[in-house]
């Protein structure tokens, strides 16, 4: 299991703006009647990206009102699922997958990176606010190895240099362009296709 | 190598847009009416003769788990739900299914529900996939608004609605009731079966859950036959499989080959050889990172399909394939393995809440040198006590891989170790403290 704390300083009230209190009910609407509960994720998303990329304690209690369930329930949830930051993590939230695919093909590397572009440890704001990283379990991109995504863009085929000046456009408020860092198409073996070639000529 | 013409996934790298009209140019949603029309009974057995089974990794054979399925909607109406929380290490095929192929998707959830008799299908995918799951979604709309799905979907009559459920970064959702329990808006914490989910899943009604790549592959089954995807691999093991390829490999990609088809031939074929050349290898996990690592010897040999994996003690799984040469440190990629086990494991079971600290523990020790040599004997007897001892199959998942390392590696791992036991030199070793826990102050 993982250890998962709220932040200590904490906002008084949450509530939903326009556009996220109508996202709320079209998700609601998606599950059978007296089921509202199960909107429950979608909702704490729909309250990290209003938040900052973050959910405070206030938002989970408004939550829990709003599909009528227990405030347990929703705490309970927001901090099983990894994916809701309980604290503050910064405009531009990166992590570096670190498990063994992306291990072996140098994902060391990127943490080094982020270490030197954005805090000594992870899980910590960069002297602007505007960012942090952590390592974090397979994001499912294995053979884009090594990877990091920032937000929710996937950066794929990296090391250490590309890192750098990703982190660096990011930090100048740029947003770079996601995928394949090594100008290979999708997930084919890169120049060595030997599969569907009439398509890729076509 | 498998003939183009007998690929099911012809847009896996994205050559020719993932579109409604795009996809219907390869052949999906042509004659989706007459394949149900044939009736339920004729799908099923469909299924059934083309011997397909499940590609999420246990590999359960999809006609029978259909089969299961209530005859009659009774009092509770029947749900259909897609497990697309692809999160195994080494795996990463459902999401080039999400991004280029979801026409093929979602026709396979419109011919599953009407076979299970489902009018509501869920789409579970996991939280990371965000940007892939706004594609499927666009597909989505996109059916609907071609009333390919909704009312009368593709005009076979059958009214189907398709929504998108996202996970928000739990391994354990991929197991299928705790994926039920995510939908219903709970922690991802699997439920004793039985009560299998065909009779009591979601919210207590008949569900039938199955992986994206065995949905995905249904309607080309049925407009080629099941015979012909009998034809390709081998009996029992038949048909395509997506492999991913990662780790120490030139060109590391995924590529759908036959089933049975040799190991060496997908990493020196298509995935350009290994890093180092074939000498260099040194181990090969050969489905995703819950099934025992392969030594090089046996690589030479191996096909990759269920059956003959698992006469080498191993598994198909996934069919995520990680190549690891000899320049990496065995011991340590595999500690980092049961890191990940530990850091997923959902906390309910004792022997694998703990027992998955106590594994990563000890391992992350073993890769220093700092263990003693009884310690190597323990590490098997904590595997021994996880496995069988949880709910789920996550115990299984968590030890086989440190099985794996002892039963091919234990000598490299003595070599490393070789301090007297405790009693002689008194070593401390905290052994129940979850130092990485302690370490993170601000996790």
């Amino acid at each position: 299991m993982s250890l998962r704390r709220p932040a200590k300083d904490q906002p008084e009230t949450f509530e939903f703006n326009a556009s996220s209190l109508e996202a709320a009910k079209t998700i609601v609407s998606n599950y059978p009647i007296g089921k509202q509960q199960s909107a429950v994720m979608a909702l704490l998303y729909i309250a990290q990206k209003q938040n900052n990329n973050w959910i405070p304690l206030a938002a989970m209690k408004y939550i829990a009102k709003f599909l009528e369930m227990p405030y347990i329930k929703v705490y309970e949830v927001a901090t099983f699922y990894t994916m809701y930051n309980l604290s503050p993590v910064g405009k531009y939230f990166v992590q570096v997958c670190t498990t063994t695919p992306c291990m072996i093909r140098g994902a060391n590397k990127l943490v080094e990176a982020c270490k030197e572009k954005i805090s000594e440890n992870e899980s910590e704001l960069s002297s602007d606010k505007s960012c942090s990283w952590m390592e974090v379990e397979c994001l499912g991109a294995c053979v884009n190895a090594p990877m990091m995504q920032i937000n929710d863009d996937y950066y794929e085929d990296l090391d250490k240099g590309k890192t750098l000046e990703i982190l660096d456009q990011i930090l100048s408020g740029k947003t770079p362009k996601p995928g394949s860092y090594r100008g290979r198409v999708n997930n084919e073996p890169e120049n060595n296709r030997k599969t569907l070639m009439d398509l890729k000529n076509a | 190598m498998l003939k183009d013409k007998d690929r099911i996934f012809q847009n896996l790298y994205n050559d020719m847009g993932s579109d409604v009209s795009s996809s219907q140019k390869r052949g999906d949603w042509v004659n989706t009416k007459e394949l149900t029309d044939k009736g339920r009974d004729w799908i099923i057995n469909e299924i059934k003769s083309s011997q397909l089974r499940g590609r999420g990794g246990a590999g359960f054979p999809t006609g029978l788990k259909w089969s299961f399925a209530p005859k009659e909607v009774g009092s509770r109406p029947h749900y259909l739900v897609i497990n697309g929380d692809e999160s195994e290490p080494g795996t990463c095929k459902d999401r080039d299914i999400i991004r280029f192929e979801p026409h093929k998707l979602i026709e396979g959830c419109l011919i599953a529900s009407y076979a299970v008799q489902a009018h509501v299908c869920y789409i579970y995918i996991r939280g990371e996939y965000f940007v892939d799951g706004q594609k499927l979604q666009s597909a989505i709309d996109e059916a609907y608004e071609k009333k390919l799905i909704g009312k009368n979907a593709a005009g076979t009559g059958w009214d189907l609605d398709i929504y998108i459920h996202y996970g928000a970064g739990a391994y354990i959702c991929g197991e299928e009731t705790a994926l039920l329990e995510s939908i219903e808006g709970k922690k991802g914490q699997p439920r004793l079966k039985p009560p299998f989910p065909a009779l009591i899943g979601l919210y207590g009604c008949p569900t039938i859950i199955n992986n994206v790549e065995t949905i995905a592959v249904v309607p080309t089954i049925l407009r080629r036959s099941g015979e012909w995807f009998a034809s390709l691999g081998r009996e029992k093991n038949t048909g395509t499989k997506i492999f991913c390829i990662s780790g120490n490999v030139n060109n590391p990609c995924n590529v759908e080959e036959e089933m049975n088809i040799s190991l060496k031939e997908l990493i020196e074929v298509h995935a350009g050889g290994v890093i180092g050349g074939w000498d260099n290898l040194q181990a090969v996990i050969p489905g995703g990172s819950s099934m025992p690592l392969i030594p090089k010897e046996k690589c030479e040999t191996l096909t990759m399909d269920f059956d003959s994996l698992m006469a080498e003690k191993s598994g198909l799984g996934t069919a995520g394939i990680v190549v690891i040469n000899k320049d990496q440190d065995i011991i340590k990629c595999m500690a980092r393995i049961a890191r990940f086990y530990k850091h997923e494991s959902c906390g309910q079971c004792t022997p694998c809440r703990e027992g998955s600290g106590w594994m990563w523990r000890m391992l992350e020790r073993m890769a220093k040198g700092e263990a003693t040599k009884d310690e190597v004997d323990m590490l098997g007897d904590v595997t021994n006590q996880i496995a069988g001892h949880t709910i789920c199959a996550f115990g299984e998942g968590s030890s086989w891989p440190v099985q794996g390392l002892l039963r091919h590696f234990k000598k490299e791992i003595e070599d490393r170790n070789n301090l007297s036991p405790i009693h002689e030199k008194k070593n401390n070793i905290p052994y129940l403290v979850d130092q990485h826990l302690l370490d993170k102050k601000n996790a």
